[in-house]
């Protein structure tokens, strides 16, 4: 695939894209080669592996990957094929090993990946093969981020809070506690699910694709949130009513849709289906302005940390990762979030609100599911093939750095998908790190072009 | 939560031989296809009625381990975590009321649904087959969905039921469990009641 067919594939300034990088076979092949062996992927949460021996498996890209805690408490991640015949090592979703052993010709692998058995080594290898150089293959890098672990498979590229950029600040607030203090959450399950749909129709709709409302006006219209059973309608409660919404694109590629409240605002009430749930998060809000001042003002919604890590910051609460299957197939993982020591009805509270919110059964994400489908299934025609997406939503509309670091802007807009596929085309033509964190990316000295586009 | 979620000890029995069992497993099967005809046929607010005010409706999730590990390694746990839903009388009403908008996308054209049930088997009766008010049923399950055009998806598994005879109102469900046999869910949604 040439860089010029690439170029227009992805035409961010005049804000069109082709509907081959949903579809097309081989431009998928080129995203497993060059962009999910070298991005940061979110491949799980310290509190899945509390303890020494603990194992939990996860994906990065199409690959099956070991996370685990060694005898010393330090984590690992190793690609799930064993370095003799490359059966799988381990086929256990999750629980505690002293050994991974091979079930083929059962080399046995420690936790900390180092090949400490091999079945008659004196007989028929000693000599001739070493040991140490048939380790179960780590990740090159990897990053435990506030209870979060993250991996690449590339040596060269830079440490994981670089990578993350200024869109630090909005998974943060998906990470800490609700009360403002940093990290302390844990995954309370996880939902593991397959749907036919390219994976970045899904990684796109958490950039902040608010204009997507739409599609959630059935439950909107019964009311399903934490107040739903005292007749209040919407998915959610609106603790946002009064702030200022925000959509932000980052040079990394990361976008987020988050709101600053006015600084004199006060706790908008919520959770009214239990008095001492809603007293629960009202003094959390409390706590949290008093902790932070002024950066409490801001509240996070949704984000996409690319390529294909994704978060609900509030309601619900909760990270998923979007793995690749083919152009046309996702496995979906949502990771559901809470306050490790938030009191037990609050956690039971917010569970069943995050079921019947989130995920295959869940009544907002259904609707979901089916738009990424079909918006899959009717971009392979030929005809259609030759239309190209629409992306032109509010161009030129956001300033840069204003309020916030990024190129920022005050209404719905589609700027974070213009960002988003402009660095997945850098990562397609093989660029290096410094383009690939969009460094000299004129969108962010100059801000977002304005052209006049025609229909392609 | 456990005694009522906990089929383990009840899954071994045979109560076939007993007196009154015959009857009852001819009534039960009668309440089941009744309760698939009122599904397939859309007829949601009657199905409802099938189900008591105190439900507890909820499919667990599976995941790959050792087989010495014991069912809460295997098997979410009601009452505990996250499942693919964990639904009470009201959750369920909402699905209902979200179907009836018109504008459930995820249901919206309607599925073309078909709830195949066999294996009926009653492994408990208070307090005896003849005089029961209270069972526990183990069943099986087969349900097609065809949507759209080419959408299908074929959900097969076992249900854990608990009924109970009111006064007015006949048997009605008040504890299901359903069980699928997959570990990652091989469907995009669950929009279906089973």
């Amino acid at each position: 695939m040439e860089h010029s067919n690439l170029k227009t594939l992805v035409d961010a300034d005049n804000g069109m894209i082709s509907r081959e990088i949903f579809t097309s076979p081989a431009i998928y092949k080129r995203e497993l080669e060059s962009l999910f062996t070298r991005t940061w992927l979110f491949v799980g949460h310290e509190s899945l592996i509390p303890n020494p021996g603990d194992f939990y498996l996860s994906r990065m890209g199409e690959e099956s990957v070991i996370l685990c805690r060694d005898r010393t408490g330090e984590v690992h991640v190793f690609l799930n094929s064993c370095t003799h015949r490359g059966m799988k090592v381990c086929r256990y979703d999750k629980g505690n090993a002293k050994v991974f052993t091979c079930p083929y010709h059962a080399w046995s692998f420690a936790l900390d990946g180092s090949l400490q058995g091999i079945p008659h080594f004196d007989d028929l290898y000693d000599g001739v093969l070493d040991p140490d150089d048939w380790s179960l293959l780590e990740v090159d890098r990897m990053a435990v981020y506030k209870g979060t672990i993250w991996a690449s498979w590339d040596k060269d590229a830079p440490n994981f809070e670089t990578y993350l950029g200024d869109a630090k600040l909005h998974l943060d607030m998906t990470l800490d506690c609700r009360d403002g203090r940093s990290g302390g959450s844990e995954v309370i399950g996880v939902h593991r699910w397959k749907f036919p749909a390219n994976w970045k129709f899904a990684a796109e709709n958490f950039l902040g694709d608010s204009y997507h409302n739409h599609s959630h006006g059935s439950v909107d219209a019964i009311g399903i949130g934490p107040s739903a059973r005292s007749g209040v309608k919407g998915r959610r409660d609106d603790e946002m009513r009064a702030a200022q919404h925000i959509w932000i694109s980052f040079p990394e590629g990361h976008g987020v849709h988050s709101a600053i409240e006015h600084p004199d605002a006060e706790f908008i009430d919520s959770y009214l289906d239990q008095p001492e749930i809603g007293a629960y998060f009202r003094n959390c809000y409390e706590e949290r302005r008093r902790r932070l001042g002024d950066e409490a003002q801001l509240i996070p919604f949704t984000g996409t940390i690319f390529p294909n890590t994704s978060y609900h910051g509030r309601q619900p609460r909760g990270l998923c990762a979007w793995h690749p299957h083919s152009s046309g197939e996702t496995e979906g993982w949502r990771f559901f979030l809470v306050d490790t020591d938030a009191p037990t009805a609050v956690k039971d509270f917010l569970r069943h609100y995050y079921m019947r919110y989130s995920g295959p059964a869940g009544m907002t994400e259904q609707d979901d599911m089916e738009n990424w489908l079909y918006a899959s299934a009717a971009s392979k025609g030929t005809i259609a093939k030759r239309l190209k997406l629409n992306y032109q939503q509010s161009m030129g509309a956001a300033k840069l750095n204003d309020p916030l670091p990024g190129l920022v802007a005050t209404q719905m807009s589609e700027h974070m998908a213009r960002g988003y596929y402009t660095r997945w085309r850098d990562y397609l033509e093989g660029r290096d790190w410094n383009q690939l964190l969009g460094v000299g990316d004129p969108r962010f000295s100059d801000g977002e072009p304005v052209t006049k586009a025609g229909r392609a | 939560m456990s005694a009522v979620s906990d089929f383990s000890d009840l899954i071994g029995r045979n109560l076939a031989e007993q007196p009154g069992y015959a009857a009852l497993q001819s009534q039960l099967e009668a309440f089941y296809f009744l309760e698939a005809d009122l599904l397939d046929n859309r007829r949601y607010r009657a199905w409802l009625e099938l189900l008591a005010d105190d439900l507890i409706y909820y499919m667990p999730m599976r995941a790959n381990v050792p087989l010495a590990h014991d069912r809460s390694d295997e098997f979410t746990t009601v009452g505990e975590g996250i499942h693919w839903f964990e639904n009470d009388k009201w959750t369920v009403i909402k699905r209902v009321e979200q179907i009836e908008t018109g504008i459930h996308y995820a249901e919206e054209p309607l599925s073309r649904i078909t709830h195949m049930i066999s294996n009926v088997r009653i492994v408990d009766a208070n307090p005896d087959l003849e005089t029961a008010q209270q069972i526990a049923v183990t069943n099986r399950f087969l349900l097609y969905q065809n949507r759209i055009v080419d959408d299908t998806t074929t959900f097969v598994g076992r249900r854990h039921d608990r009924l109970r005879q009111n006064a007015g109102t006949g048997w009605q469900i008040h504890f299901r469990e359903v069980i699928i046999e997959q570990g990652i869910l091989q469907a995009k949604n669950i929009t279906n009641f089973f």
